[in-house]
């Protein structure tokens, strides 16, 4: 196994993602509170659900899904184009006469550490959202600060952060293995390699949010 | 020497190798030549194992390349260096880093020995220094003389070179040239050069096949070359009408 290579790419994946996830993250957390505070305005439900809501629905599904299909733009479209552009230079060819295994050397060290680093990325992403919905509530008056922490600490299901880690394993897996293969395949020139690209992040989103689905059926029911 | 039999190859309906049958010889530079589209690069990549042929056989040293197992492969791989025609160094590495990749992936070498090795490399090539320099920061000629440096870092028995000589200026391929034959003669190497450079084919031709619509048309010396009457030859080495004249004139007196 190509350990080197493992750990410079979960470095790549991990710091290189780290802000668009954050970002992205923090707004997700931010607008799940404004509209669930909107939603529940003038109800009888109690102030405190908004953090209850933004914890859960975070952690279930808008932290894994949306670091998912944000990555598989970012980095998806990344491994497909560097891997394609490896085959039309000749790289993979010369890799090949050498006697490497190019699969094994391009595509798993991409994998593994895709499936390590990633979770930690949703995680990272799940915190960030939760303080993005407190930073959007509290200051502006929809509910307290002691409002807030009290919906976060109700009717807490670890099985929902099993839940989170499962999807971001299966979505790493998904977003590596297809934008890897779009790649490696690729066939003729410049156009192909666009191609390959694009393919690499509408087969992903596309498998990511089937799987999302079928994790979701199999783990609630 | 490496012995390809009865090699035929199809892309769907083309045949693009038709029953092809050659013995490279060690020592030697032997040279592929031929047209665009006579099947050069196409029984290049077979014989080095990127395209399987649709029959025949591809003996190395007597060891049937097609039927090897995964270990018996791989340590024919470490025997085999390639020079490919864009040169397909890797643009994220340094120079040392591209010629020292063979060796990271396959030897147990210290990294003492792998400097000095990668330095004897460079030496080798007349490329003394540019160790750290990244392959879009030397010439196209630096990066074919990095390839070949790289092709031979780990004393290969079998050099393939693919279009060495393509888009460098007259001056750089002789270069090329002299140090692929100096390389060949110095380590009895078995060198398969595929090429159309003409200047190429009479340096350092020790053995020339030129293939034809994916035939073995001709095969000789580069003495042999000139003399030959044999007509796909002709036509190839005395393309343009210039020289065609020439040669009839030449022949007249």
């Amino acid at each position: 196994m190509y350990w080197k290579e493992v750990v410079r790419q979960m470095y790549d994946i991990g710091v290189g993602s780290i802000t668009i996830v954050a970002l992205i993250s923090i707004f997700i957390g931010a607008v799940t509170a404004i509209q669930f505070s909107y939603q529940i305005g003038g109800s009888f439900i109690p102030s405190y659900y908004i953090g209850y809501i933004v914890r859960d629905i975070t952690i279930i599904e808008l932290a894994p899904t949306f670091t998912g299909l944000v990555l598989a733009g970012k980095v998806g479209s990344n491994m497909a184009s560097e891997i394609g552009g490896m085959r039309q230079k000749e790289h993979i060819d010369a890799m090949e006469v050498m006697g490497v295994n190019t699969a094994s050397y391009l595509i798993l060290p991409k994998v593994i550490a895709a499936v390590f680093i990633i979770p930690v990325l949703v995680s990272i992403g799940a915190f960030v959202s939760i303080l993005g919905g407190y930073i959007a509530s509290v200051p502006f008056g929809d509910l307290t600060h002691p409002d807030y922490v009290k919906g976060l600490r109700s009717f807490f299901d670890p099985l929902n952060v099993t839940m989170m880690l499962v999807k971001a394993v299966v979505f790493s897996y998904i977003l590596t293995s297809v934008s890897c293969y779009q790649g490696y395949y690729v066939e003729g020139g410049s156009i192909e390699l666009g191609k390959a690209s694009t393919n690499a992040v509408v087969f992903s989103d596309v498998l990511i949010l089937l799987a999302d689905y079928i994790i979701a059926l199999i783990l609630t029911t | 020497m490496i012995s390809a039999k009865n090699i035929t190859k199809s892309f769907g309906e083309t045949e693009v190798l038709k029953g092809i049958s050659i013995d490279f010889e060690a020592g030697k530079n032997n040279l592929i030549i031929g047209k665009s589209g006579a099947g050069k690069t196409v029984l290049l990549k077979i014989l080095v194992g990127l395209l399987k042929p649709t029959s025949g056989t591809i003996s190395y040293n007597s060891l049937n390349f097609l039927d090897l197992h995964h270990k018996q492969l791989q340590n024919l791989r470490l025997e085999v260096g390639m020079l490919f025609q864009g040169s397909a160094l890797f643009d994220s590495m340094t120079v040392e880093e591209n010629i020292r990749f063979p060796m990271d992936m396959f030897t147990s070498m210290t990294r003492k020995e792998k400097k000095n090795r990668v330095n004897y490399c460079l030496e080798r090539v007349n490329l003394s220094g540019i160790n750290n320099s990244y392959p879009s920061e030397i010439s196209g000629g630096m990066q074919k003389r990095v390839g070949i440096a790289r092709s031979i870092v780990l004393k290969p028995k079998y050099l393939f070179c693919d279009e060495p000589n393509s888009g460098l200026d007259p001056k750089t391929s002789i270069v090329i040239d002299e140090l692929i034959k100096d390389i060949t003669y110095e380590n009895n190497i078995t060198t398969v050069i595929n090429t159309h450079d003409m200047n190429s084919v009479l340096e350092i031709g020790d053995k020339i096949n030129l293939l034809h619509q994916g035939k073995l048309a001709w095969q000789g010396s580069k003495t042999e070359v000139l003399e030959s009457k044999n007509e796909e030859l002709v036509d190839f080495i005395f393309a343009s009408p210039f020289l065609k004249k020439l040669r009839g004139k030449a022949l007249n007196s």
